[in-house]
């Protein structure tokens, strides 16, 4: 349908307009916050603990420190204009540089994760409603329960306990990739998507079990709510007249349970599994320290730890970006699985 | 053909619940011939609707066949499981349920659905799947069948999404249909397409049908043996003629009296006991109005725009006397509830004035008319007793808001005192007072609503369909219960329905509606017994009447 489609894109036109002041609203709330945050970079920045008065002040002329802060404010955000992130003091690199440099791998992380949470959790779900009160049920709750309890950084650092040191299963937790293996040309900075696309498939491999463990440590975190809110919506699903009447012609047990019942249930699984990925990309500094993954997220840490201001501002913005976009990949997607959505 | 197709044998079914086992059905017994329509009446909790999910084997997972058969072509549909249990469905018994629209996929295209039931039961490609779907929405009568073979429910209209229903059951042609109300919650008019077009089909296909519903009439006008059901059981079983001429059961007594009929009067539809308290009113003369008396409401040239969309209502105006009813009629979406709400100031009208008791209120925003001393004059009883009453809020105080926020009156002994006065007034006994809505029945919690209306002594009540939800016998008490209130304390009653019976009883005057413009108008017998509109006659006409005497005969 034509019609439908072409409405699901100019809502997604407008909804991406109205965001844009949201987004200047991040980055000027970010770009203050980090001028109250205690600590001057200058400090930190000098050569040493003994640096004299006249180099400290040398070095804050040179970050524009000296200026008053809504001066500060328009340079920051005329750079930004121009594409301009400003230079992180801790690489010595452009902040959009590291940034590009570092998304990719936070990005495959995220994906894998939520790949393997769905995975898990949408047939966790339907088992769950379908024998609600069972045993299984039962079993399925407490799985998630387990999930959720346990902090990703022990649930980590217990996978690489079981399947580094006591199997010997997995490959080091050193990062994306070990050390022996050579890099495959850059193409889309998703190591196991260059591996395949360069016909490398040790390389593969290789990187795929580096992903693995830091992959379902974050996809345990998350099983639980996606798993909850198939439950739930596969209970309203299946009790409803359309899957009585599925059932009154005799459709096959498959027929109602998957084209009937889970289609509809679905909806506000695409909602939260948006949710989850921005909070994901974001909040998946533990599993990205633990696992040594040279990711935006520790990148954002560090460089707060050090006051370096450019990197915490540019992550900020670009996790409201990826924000916005997964919510209108979320609105597209939404648009196109219900159909009832493209009218209002 | 007198061999039974169906056969049900004492069947009992039950369902387990917090309080334990509840037996719905209890032992009912009754055969269905082939190509026969049977209508199964009852009011809600009759166990009608449990009796046609056992046969379909669609009950809830709470319910449970305990007893009894279900005999279908001489095999027993209760002991069937997995495959034979699906070669039944569909293909040798279907269903037709109330709701339409819900009872349709949502996100799925209805052709699609169609050709879902078709290759459960048939072999064949689904190029051919799709084009017997077409013919069965031609068959339906669906307006450009190609189009809609794509379109999803939400863009069709209740009674479309009703015939699409209907193809889906008869896709492969069952021998036995079970419509369950099927045309509960559509317009008149509709239904009688609706159910012409069920009966047509079954007819030309010799489907048997068994026709579930709480409307008499209805049965009545399409079914040639009428089983009434109450409390699980059924209590007497005839032909339409029998059964409203010479009623055996008490049951079916008071059912046939509370159905309202074209030419019942209020005073008929209840039993001895219950109208006791009514004909004392009724006894008493009316105070003749004085001459030049100013009326109590006057609308004059009422508009409602809605953003962009064209006129829901237009150039509407009517008078009221105090104490006068006027019934407002039309089918959905000919802007009589809008009317209504404009009104009772809940929405701004876009032009026009309402003047009430000399006082114009129309350009009052809606959104402050709370504050209006007028606000307690006018009030309103809503359609749905379940929905319209806070379920947190006791029966107490959902009477006593009203009181407290527009007369001003502190909790206390004259409060508790007013409340139960209001209680009396509508025959709620004073021990369901502390009850929260969900512990009260139907009836119970049409009563509150009313009560909590007339607390603080309104001059004008607005009622939006107030006994669409009810059953007819509690429908007969409550329409009795707002007459005697009208002719006690001197209300006026602007009445919104879509049953014309209804209207024709307890109205003085009628106005019809249609497209949001007045089409007729006049004294509510004299309007409906000759009708000059076309539309008027097309709504009358559609009424299922429970017809007596030579007519039915002659239909028989």
């Amino acid at each position: 349908m034509t019609t439908g489609l072409g409405a699901t894109v100019v809502r997604a036109g407008r909804r991406l307009l109205s965001s844009l002041p949201a987004l200047f609203g991040v980055l000027v709330f970010t770009f203050l916050l980090m001028r109250v945050l205690p600590g001057d970079p200058a400090v930190f920045f000098a050569s040493g603990p003994n640096a004299g008065k006249e180099e400290i002040e040398l070095i804050r002329k040179q970050m524009g420190l000296d200026k008053s802060v809504p001066e500060q404010l328009v340079f920051y955000l005329s750079d930004i204009g121009h594409g301009n992130l400003g230079r992180s003091m801790m690489t010595g690199q452009p902040v959009l540089k590291d940034l590009r440099e570092r998304l990719p791998a936070s990005l495959e992380l995220t994906f894998t994760a939520l790949l393997i949470a769905l995975i898990a959790a949408v047939p966790l779900g339907v088992i769950a409603a379908l024998r609600p009160g069972s045993i299984v049920d039962h079993g399925v709750r407490l799985f998630c329960a387990l999930g959720v309890c346990v902090p990703t950084f022990v649930s980590g650092l217990l996978l690489i306990y079981v399947f580094y040191y006591l199997l010997g299963l997995a490959p080091d937790p050193t990062g994306r990739i070990d050390v022996f293996t050579s890099l495959p040309p850059q193409r889309t900075g998703f190591l196991s998507i260059d591996f395949l696309l360069a016909g490398d498939f040790e390389g593969w491999w290789a990187a795929c079990k580096q992903l693995i463990l830091p992959a379902v440590s974050m996809a345990l975190f998350v099983i639980a709510p996606l798993a909850r809110i198939t439950r739930a919506s596969m209970l309203v699903s299946l009790g409803s007249d359309f899957v009585r009447t599925a059932r009154s012609v005799g459709l096959s047990w498959r027929k109602v349970v998957v084209t009937y019942a889970l289609r509809n249930a679905i909806l506000p699984v695409i909602t939260i599994a948006g949710i989850v990925f921005s909070t994901m990309l974001g909040a998946n500094v533990l599993v990205e320290k633990v696992f040594s993954w040279p990711g935006v997220a520790s990148y954002a840490l560090d460089a707060l730890l050090s006051s370096d201001y450019a990197p915490v501002q540019g992550f900020v913005l670009l996790m409201a970006s990826l924000f916005v976009l997964v919510n209108l990949v979320v609105d597209v997607c939404y648009g196109i699985a219900d159909p009832r959505v493209s009218i209002e | 053909m007198s061999e039974n197709l169906l056969r049900i044998d004492d069947l009992h079914v039950a369902f387990s619940t917090r309080r334990g086992m509840v037996e719905a059905v209890r032992g009912v017994t009754f055969t269905v011939k082939a190509g026969e329509m049977l209508g199964l009446v009852g009011e809600s909790g009759s166990g009608k609707s449990v009796t046609g999910f056992a046969t379909t084997r669609l009950l809830d997972a709470a319910g449970r066949v305990t007893g009894g058969r279900i005999l279908f072509r001489g095999q027993d549909v209760t002991k069937l499981r997995g495959d034979d249990l699906r070669q039944l469905q569909g293909a040798a018994m279907s269903m037709i349920f109330q709701n339409p629209r819900a009872a349709l996929n949502p996100i799925r295209a209805i052709g699609l659905q169609i050709a879902d039931a078709i290759l459960t039961h048939k072999r064949i490609s689904k190029d051919a799947a799709r084009a017997e779907a077409l013919d069965l929405l031609r068959a339906v009568q669906i307006r450009d069948p190609e189009q809609r073979m794509n379109a999803y429910p939400h863009e069709l209209s209740g009674g479309m999404c009703q015939r699409v229903m209907i193809a889906i059951a008869i896709s492969c042609n069952p021998a036995l249909l079970i419509a369950d109300e099927p045309t509960t919650g559509l317009d008149v008019t509709t239904q009688k397409v609706v159910m012409d077009l069920l009966a047509d089909i079954a007819a030309a296909r010799g489907m048997a049908t068994i026709l579930i519903t709480h409307d008499l009439g209805l049965a009545a006008r399409y079914c040639r043996r009428i089983a009434v059901m109450e409390r699980g059981r059924i209590v007497e079983e005839a032909s339409p003629s029998t059964l409203f001429s010479a009623p055996q059961h008490a049951y079916t007594r008071r059912l046939v009296a509370a159905s309202p009929t074209a030419t019942s009067r209020i005073e008929d539809l209840v039993t001895e006991e219950e109208r006791e308290r009514y004909t004392a009113v009724l006894g008493k003369p009316r105070p003749a109005l004085a001459h030049g008396t100013p009326p109590l409401l006057e609308v004059r040239k009422l508009a409602k725009r809605f953003d962009q969309g064209s006129a829901a209502v237009a150039d509407f105006s009517m008078t009221m006397a105090g104490g006068e009813s006027v019934g407002l009629v039309g089918e959905s979406g000919s802007g009589k509830s809008t009317t209504s709400r404009m009104i009772c100031r809940l929405i701004d009208p876009s032009e026009g004035d309402i003047v009430f008791d000399g006082h114009s209120i129309g350009h009052v925003a809606a959104r402050d008319f709370h504050r209006s001393p007028l606000r307690k004059n006018i009030q309103m009883v809503f359609q749905d007793p379940n929905e319209s009453l806070n379920p947190r809020f006791t029966a107490f105080d959902c009477i006593a808001h009203p009181l407290m926020r527009l007369d001003g009156m502190r909790a206390g002994d004259a409060l508790r005192k007013r409340v139960e006065e209001c209680a009396q007034r509508v025959g709620l006994p004073l021990d369901l007072l502390p009850r929260f809505p969900h512990q009260l029945s139907g009836g119970q919690k049409a009563r509150v609503g009313i009560a909590r209306a007339i607390a603080c002594r309104p001059r004008l009540l607005v009622l939006d369909e107030p006994t669409a939800a009810l059953d007819v016998s509690v429908q007969a008490v409550v329409l009795q219960l707002l007459d005697r209130l009208r002719r006690e304390n001197d209300i006026a009653l602007l009445f919104v329905s879509h049953d014309l019976n209804v209207v024709r009883m307890l109205c003085d005057r009628t106005i019809v509606l249609r497209n949001g413009g007045i089409v007729e108008q006049g004294e509510s017998r004299a309007l409906f017994d000759n009708p000059k509109t076309d539309y008027t006659r097309k709504l009358v006409e559609a009424i299922p009447h429970i017809e007596t005497g030579p007519t039915l005969a002659a239909a028989l």
